[in-house]
C-alpha cells in the first residue's frame, strides 16, 4: 500500500509513548502504526511458526485421507485438512502485514531456519490417531488460541478469531470419532487407548516449557501478544480434558493424575522436557519426512505457478 | 531451555535470536501480487476486509478467495483489489486528518436540547 508522504517525524520516545499508551488502553496495534522493532520481530517469528505449524499439520492427518473407513469420515477429514491449509494462509496474511514475505517464510521453513510445533513430528499410526489429534491436539490448540483472539496486534487477533471458529469443529469431530470407536470392538477400543497413550504427553508439551524456564514470555505478555503463561494454559487444558476422558472411557497415561480437592484442579506428573528438546531440535520421529514433503510440494508444483503466471500475463496483454 | 517458549496456537518453538525474521535476499522466483479480499457476509451488509492472498490475476484471486475465506457460507459476494492499488491514510496523520471533526459537536443530534414533551424527535 502506498501512503502520502508526511514530513512531520516524531522522535522515537514520543512514538514509543504512543505505542505504550495504545497497549495500556487495551487497544489494538495496526499494521501502519509505529511499533518497537522487538515487537515486530517477535510477532513475525510467532505468526510464521504458527502458520508453518498449520501447514505442516496437514500431513499427519492427510496421511489417512485415502484410508478413511467411510465416505462420511473421508469428507470430514478432507474438510478438516483443508481448514488447516486455510489457517496457515490466514496467518501468512497476517505476517505479511508486518513486512514479511510469504514465499520467503516458506523457504525459511524448508531450510529449517524457522520452526513449527513439535507435535506434528509424531506419526499417525492408526485411524484412532485422527480422532485423538482432533480431541487432544486441537483441544490444546484451542486453549492457546482463544486468548490470542485478544492479542494486541490487530491482524493476528482477527486471524485467530477465524481460526477459533473453525477449530471447534475439529475438536468435536475428533471426539465424536473416538466415541464411535469406543462403542465398537475390543480391538477398536484398544486402538483408542493406544493413541491416547502416545499423544497425551506430547499434547502437554505443546504449551511450552514451565514458566520459570520461559524468559521470553514476560516480554510477550507485557506487549499483550500473549495473555496467559504456559503453565496456566497447560493446567487449564488438563482440567478441561480429564472429565472428557472419563466420559470417553479412556485412561490418561499418568499415574499421578489426581484431583486436588482444595483447588478443584488436577495435579499431574512430571513432563519429560528432554523429549521436547529432542523433537524440536530435529530428532523427532518424523521431522525429516515433514520437511521433505513440504519441499516437494514447493518444488514439484513450481510448474503450476509458472503456468498460471504465463496464463495471467497472456490474458493481461503483457 | 531458554530458547523455547509457547507461541501461537500449536505450541512450543524456539524464539531465540538465531531464528531469522527478515525477508531474505531477492529470490529468483517472481511472486504473484498480493490482493486484499473483501467479503459481503449477506445481502444488506457492506463488503468487509477479511485478509489477503497472492494470485496471478484478479479472476484467480476471486476463486482463491472463495476457497480461503468462504468455506462455510461466510459470504455472498467477494471483492479483490491489488494491495498496491490501495491508498491509505496513515495513523501518523491521525491528528490533522481526523481532529477537525472533534470540535464540531454540533454535527451530532445530541448537541441540541429539545423538551421531553416534544414527540417523535
Amino acid at each position: 500500500m502506498s501512503a502520502p508522504a508526511l514530513d512531520r517525524p516524531l522522535d522515537e520516545s514520543a512514538l514509543q509513548g504512543r505505542f505504550d499508551a495504545t497497549i495500556a488502553a487495551g487497544h489494538r496495534i495496526e499494521p501502519r502504526d509505529w511499533m518497537p522493532e522487538g515487537y515486530r520481530k517477535t510477532l513475525v517469528r510467532q505468526i510464521a511458526q504458527h502458520a508453518h505449524s498449520e501447514i505442516i499439520g496437514m500431513q499427519p492427518e492427510g496421511d489417512w485421507l485415502l484410508a478413511a473407513p467411510s465416505l462420511r469420515r473421508k469428507a470430514v477429514l478432507l474438510a478438516k485438512v483443508q481448514d488447516e491449509a486455510g489457517h496457515g494462509l490466514y496467518l501468512y496474511s497476517a505476517a505479511e502485514t508486518l513486512g514479511a514475505d510469504r514465499a520467503d517464510l516458506t523457504d525459511k521453513l524448508i531450510e529449517r531456519r524457522q520452526k513449527y510445533s513439535s507435535i506434528f513430528n509424531y506419526p499417525t499410526l492408526t485411524y484412532a490417531d485422527v480422532g485423538v489429534i482432533g480431541w487432544l491436539v486441537d483441544g490444546a490448540a484451542i486453549c492457546n488460541q482463544v486468548p490470542l483472539c485478544r492479542s494486541s496486534y490487530g491482524p493476528y487477533a482477527r486471524a485467530m478469531i477465524r481460526v477459533c471458529k473453525e477449530e471447534s469443529f475439529h475438536q468435536r469431530q475428533g471426539y465424536e470419532l473416538l466415541m464411535t470407536m469406543m462403542t465398537g470392538t475390543a480391538e477398536q477400543q484398544a486402538m483408542v487407548q493406544d493413541a491416547v497413550d502416545r499423544w497425551w504427553w506430547p499434547s502437554l508439551m505443546m504449551f511450552g516449557p514451565p514458566d520459570d524456564e520461559s524468559p521470553n514470555s514476560a516480554q510477550s505478555m507485557a506487549w499483550g501478544i500473549k495473555r496467559h503463561s504456559n503453565d496456566e494454559l497447560r493446567q487449564r487444558f488438563v482440567d478441561m480434558t480429564v472429565p472428557q476422558a472419563e466420559v470417553l472411557g479412556v485412561t490418561l497415561p499418568d499415574p499421578e493424575l489426581a484431583l486436588d480437592r482444595d483447588t478443584g484442579r488436577y495435579r499431574f506428573g512430571a513432563i519429560d522436557w528432554s523429549e521436547l528438546q529432542r523433537v524440536i531440535s530435529g530428532q523427532g520421529p518424523c521431522n525429516d519426512e515433514r520437511i521433505a514433503r513440504r519441499r516437494a510440494a514447493r518444488d514439484d508444483n513450481a510448474w503450476v505457478t509458472e503456468a498460471a503466471t504465463a496464463y495471467a500475463e497472456k490474458h493481461a496483454g503483457v | 531451555m531458554s530458547d523455547l517458549t509457547a507461541e501461537g496456537g500449536h505450541g512450543a518453538v524456539p524464539t531465540g535470536p538465531e531464528v531469522p525474521v527478515e525477508p531474505g535476499a531477492a529470490t529468483t522466483r517472481r511472486d504473484w501480487p498480493l490482493y486484499e479480499v473483501f467479503v459481503r457476509g449477506k445481502r444488506g451488509l457492506n463488503h468487509v476486509h477479511v485478509g489477503s492472498l497472492h494470485a496471478p490475476d484478479e479472476e484467480m484471486a476471486v476463486h482463491a478467495a472463495r476457497d480461503l475465506y468462504t468455506r462455510r457460507n461466510e459470504g455472498v459476494s467477494i471483492w479483490v483489489v491489488r494491495a498496491a492499488d490501495i491508498t491509505a491514510s496513515s495513523p501518523d496523520e491521525k491528528d490533522p486528518m481526523f481532529t477537525p471533526s472533534g470540535d464540531k459537536v454540533y454535527r451530532h443530534p445530541t448537541f441540541y436540547e429539545i423538551p421531553e414533551n416534544v414527540p417523535h424527535m
